[in-house]
């Protein structure tokens, strides 16, 4: 009963200090504002928590960054603009979205390129199929004459053993 | 038919694919090319650490390369950094120590016990520096060139062996230059 009467007390103690980190929410002249404010919070990631926007984090950076983001807006300044002011010090790392660059572009255009290589494996594939029936259908006058024959073409059998009459 | 081989050419695929997925597995998350690379060293205007009444700026960093080490006293890998930068130190590296989110008589007190290896000593208790240096934990290292341009970043803790390997290296590179 102590041992678990301590634990709670542990836990109570976590819990409170990580409602104290949080820091105290941002306040802003105007809606719109806040708006900005919540979606680049979500759209930027941290850099020290591997997988979460900064609008999720606890972590010291990600609360630097918010009081970064929210002082840049009440400058002024456009979301682009502060995007770009993070990728300046954090790197490419800090967008969820990441810019197409000479970094970047195998990022975007590798599915395209999948699905080019794809594509063309299937032309090609395709086109050596069709070769290849060509090639076997192809066989000599007299072989194809010999083949007509042995399947019983039905046009000679009509001329061979119906036609009986006697030219007039 | 003798288009056999062609047959082979998704399983050789799958082994590519499959060692990329496996190299990655053992890469650091934290490994990362810091974005101020060839960048100017930021503008900054904070206090000494040991005077809180000598401004230090940019202009501290030129006319020589230097070394800037993030660092702080609540930082422990920072601690089992010391002897390292020490030993720079000794070797003629001309360092500057960012004191990132500390305060002065913390720092004062880490640097009494473990030494103190800065030739320039800076108090950044916001972290306004380091924030502009892309700095997300400490410790982080730099290495600015006599004009100021930030011409290496080493990812956290300098080991023993970094020293010789990258530290001095990279100096005299840019030394020479």
């Amino acid at each position: 009963m102590v041992i678990f009467l301590r634990l709670a007390a542990v836990w109570l103690a976590l819990v409170a200090g990580q409602a104290m980190a949080a820091d105290a929410p941002e306040q802003f002249d105007t809606p719109a504002l806040a708006a900005r404010y919540d979606a680049l919070n979500d759209v930027l990631r941290c850099p020290k928590c591997e997988n979460q926007a900064i609008g999720d984090s606890h972590s010291m950076i990600a609360a630097d960054m918010r009081a970064s983001v929210a002082r840049l807006l009440r400058e002024g300044r456009s979301d682009e603009a502060i995007r770009h002011y993070m990728v300046e010090r954090f790197g490419d790392y800090v967008l969820y979205d990441p810019r197409l660059t000479l970094r970047t572009w195998l990022l975007w255009g590798g599915p395209l390129l999948v699905l080019a290589i794809g594509l063309a494996i299937m032309v090609g594939v395709v086109r050596a199929r069709t070769r290849s029936r060509d090639t076997v259908s192809a066989l000599a006058p007299e072989e194809q004459a010999r083949l007509d024959d042995l399947l019983g073409d039905p046009l000679r059998t009509t001329n061979h053993s119906t036609d009986r009459r006697d030219p007039s | 038919m003798q288009r056999r081989w062609l047959l082979f050419i998704p399983l050789v695929l799958f082994i590519a694919l499959g060692v990329f997925l496996w190299k990655g597995l053992d890469l650091n998350p934290f490994a990362r090319d810091s974005a101020l690379i060839d960048q100017g060293m930021p503008e900054f205007s904070l206090t000494a650490l040991d005077d809180p009444t000598v401004n230090v700026d940019r202009s501290a960093l030129l006319g020589h390369v230097t070394l800037v080490n993030v660092w702080g006293s609540w930082c422990p890998t920072c601690k089992d950094e010391m002897p390292q930068l020490l030993a720079l130190h000794h070797k003629g590296v001309r360092i500057m120590g960012v004191d990132y989110k500390d305060t002065r008589v913390k720092a004062r007190d880490f640097l009494n016990q473990f030494g103190n290896p800065f030739d320039v000593s800076v108090f950044d208790p916001d972290g306004t520096l380091g924030f502009d240096l892309g700095v997300y934990g400490a410790p982080e290292s730099f290495i600015v060139d006599a004009r100021g341009v930030i011409r290496y970043h080493h990812t956290g803790y300098i080991r023993p062996e970094d020293i010789q390997d990258t530290i001095l290296p990279e100096i005299k590179k840019w030394s020479s230059s």
